[in-house]
């Protein structure tokens, strides 16, 4: 599903990603972790279309499109999510309609018929249950005034209703407690199958006790320096991320 | 060269000047046209006036005469408010025009009469009210109105009275055969206890230029309430001018709305006097700009008297070469203690070619009082483009969802369903909110 290949991309004049490689097959679910400033979110960023960073070699295939030369909304229709680590507020934007503008868009790029209001607010009810969201959240400008474990849980929401083939999980459990941690996992489990995949981004391996992974590589100085199975993670949680690094330096 | 050619616009529009032309207020007239001598058009060097080049524009692009072409329209359903129940008053081309104005309210809510009509029968109002404070000694195009205006209306409504049924003011110049020049008034005397609402709407047709200055007095009394909205929606080659003046007595209370979209050159001066206690003062203005239009709104909110509250909000969008121009003065006098006046003017700029240029003022020479102001200029935020983006979001509709989320907040305030609907369909339409 998605392929990447040698991929390199800085910001400004800061290499951050010096040769990245990964594959991620239908069905799978990754976690990258790593200590900070390792590269975890540019790599995401960077496979969602943030302009700031400037891609400097290498390549990355998403279901044999090349995902680098797609707009932001291009990748987002042909099927990649981002949960963000820090969902904006914006005042003024209702939740609802700007998730019914970007279904509806989504849907057109597909060659699907744009839902009317009724067959929206339908599949809404349907996509809240499954995350655990009220309607009186939705009901407000899009992530205002918000608590951190609200704003993921719209995000987890945003993601059950757009259908992501791709979903990547950035830092989603930063800032939450262990409650919203659990619905938010729960959400994400629900929405796995075998055609669609999930890239989780993390620094700790609690989220993973509860989005089990298939593979989990870690990430240091721009590159993928390990990558094992979810043993990996815990091995990790217990020793830290030093002997990783003394492992990068003796080779 | 510019001040001897303003001299000389200045000379030619006082020599067009012939009291014989009309029939009421010759002595008003001549006094204005005093102010006017005075006063002079003013130059890129009048403070006032200096990003606003209306004198270059009227040497240019007019001829002064003072006749107007006649007009061939026969319908005024295009320029109507969609399920608008209201009472309409139509002026075209600076004539009262009869045959498209129509009064639903009943006559013991509210007289309306043509200044014509006012000054042979309504002395009384007229010589309290009229021309008292519309500013003419103090702006040279009120002046120019007070000398040379054509036509206009005088609406009094009693004390307790509610005028459910808006008064909907309608300004079209139909510039088909040549150019207009068109003055134009209101007075409007709003009793103690009574409530009113009052739509302006401006409109061009036709190719040639026009040029439209209006003044309007309005005068809210005790307990009396206002509810305001001007349109501001010209598609013509139209330079305006506009000067409102409205006081409030005790208790009273106005909600304003200016909303422009087109237009050439638009300068609305606003002020609002509040001479009286316990009054509460709203006045937003959303400018959405674009081509080479430009909107300059001066506003001025003059606290005379103690424990009253004003709350100004003006937010601009400005697109193509546009331009706009903001300036806010606060006047909070000695007696006027306890007063909360609070002024805000936010702008967004969504290409290089577009300018504003913003400048509060505040005098204040009360010591317990609440004042604040704050301008900010920016673009659009580019963390929330890129998350609406993210969700599939085509940058086109991400960016009309942002603008008019900025814009669209002011509008929410509206108390009339179809008015605010029409502010709304306006708004989504220039910013291309089509989903």
């Amino acid at each position: 599903m998605l392929e990447i290949k040698n991929l390199q991309a800085r910001i400004e004049e800061k290499e951050i990603l010096k040769g990245i490689n990964l594959t991620v097959n239908a069905g799978e679910v990754h976690a990258i972790m790593g200590p900070n400033g390792s590269g975890k979110s540019t790599l995401a960023s960077v496979l969602s279309g943030r302009e700031e960073y400037e891609v400097t070699g290498g390549e990355v295939t998403f279901l044999g499109k090349d995902l680098l030369a797609l707009d932001p909304e291009v990748r987002a229709r042909e099927g990649i999510f981002m949960a963000f680590q820090y969902p904006v507020e914006i005042p003024g934007v209702n939740t609802i309609n700007f998730m019914k503008t970007a279904l509806n868009q989504i849907r057109v790029h597909r060659g699907q018929q744009p839902l009317d209001a009724v067959s929206f607010l339908g599949l809404m009810k349907e996509k809240m249950k499954l995350v655990e969201i009220e309607q009186s959240l939705l009901s407000r400008s899009l992530n205002e005034g918000f608590s951190g474990g609200e704003k993921k849980r719209n995000e987890i929401f945003q993601m059950a209703m757009l259908e992501p083939k791709l979903a990547i999980l950035d830092e989603t459990d930063s800032g939450l407690d262990i409650d919203a941690l659990r619905i938010v996992a729960n959400g994400v489990n629900k929405l796995r199958s075998k055609n669609n995949a999930t890239i989780v981004v993390t620094h700790y391996q609690r989220l993973l006790d509860y989005i089990v992974p298939d593979f989990v590589h870690v990430l240091y100085k721009g590159r993928i320096v390990k990558s094992g199975t979810k043993d990996l993670a815990l091995e990790l949680e217990a020793k830290g991320y030093d002997w990783i690094k003394n492992e990068v330096a003796v080779a | 060269m510019s001040t001897v050619m303003n001299k000389n616009l200045t000379q030619e529009i006082i020599e067009s000047f012939s009291a014989d032309t009309y029939t009421e207020a010759n002595d008003l007239r001549k006094q204005a046209i005093g102010y006017l001598e005075t006063l002079g058009l003013p130059t890129n060097k009048s403070e006032e006036y200096r990003f606003t080049p209306i004198t270059k524009h009227l040497e240019k692009n007019f001829k002064w005469e003072n006749k107007n072409p006649q007009s061939s329209i026969n319908s005024i359903d295009d320029y109507l408010i969609p399920e608008l129940d209201a009472n309409i008053l139509v002026f075209i081309n600076g004539s009262f025009s009869q045959k498209f104005s129509k009064i639903i309210s009943p006559k013991d809510q509210l007289s309306i009469k043509t200044l014509a009509e006012a000054f042979q029968s309504e002395s009384t109002t007229i010589s309290s009210y009229f021309d008292k404070v519309g500013r003419s000694q103090n702006d040279p195009f009120a002046a120019m109105n007070s000398a040379f205006w054509q036509e206009g209306v005088c609406i009094n409504i009693p004390d307790k009275t509610i005028v459910e049924k808006p008064i909907f003011l309608l300004h079209i110049n139909d510039t088909t055969l040549s150019q207009v020049i068109a003055h134009t008034r209101l007075l409007l005397i709003i009793g103690q206890q009574s409530e009113a609402s009052i739509i302006e709407k401006f409109e061009t047709t036709g190719g040639e230029a026009s040029f439209h200055t209006f003044i309007e007095e309005i005068l809210v009394s005790e307990s009396a309430s206002l509810n305001y909205y001007k349109i501001q929606n010209d598609k013509g080659a139209v330079c305006q001018v506009t000067n409102s003046a409205i006081q409030q007595l005790s208790g009273s209370k106005v909600s304003a709305f200016t909303l422009t979209l087109n237009g050439q050159l638009i300068r609305n001066n606003f002020s609002i006097t509040i001479d009286g206690e316990h009054c509460e003062s709203h006045f937003n203005g959303l400018y959405l700009l674009k081509g080479k239009t430009l909107v300059d709104n001066h506003t001025v909110v003059d606290h005379k008297k103690p424990n009253s509250q004003s709350n100004e909000l003006y937010k601009g969008i400005m697109d193509g070469n546009s331009k706009g121009v903001f300036n806010g003065k606060i006047f909070v006098r000695p007696h006027a203690q306890k007063t909360n006046a609070f002024q805000s003017n936010r702008n967004i700029l969504i290409c290089d070619d577009a300018t504003i240029n913003t400048k509060p003022q505040l005098e204040i020479w009360a010591d317990d009082v609440k004042c604040s102001h704050g301008c900010t200029t920016g673009q659009l935020d580019e963390e929330a483009l890129f998350y609406l983006q993210s969700r599939g979001i085509s940058k086109q509709s991400a960016q009309a969802m942002l603008l008019y989320a900025f814009a669209a907040d002011v509008v929410a305030t509206i108390p009339h369903g179809s008015i605010k609907n029409y502010f709304d369909l306006l708004i989504s339409e220039r910013l291309q909110k089509n989903f």
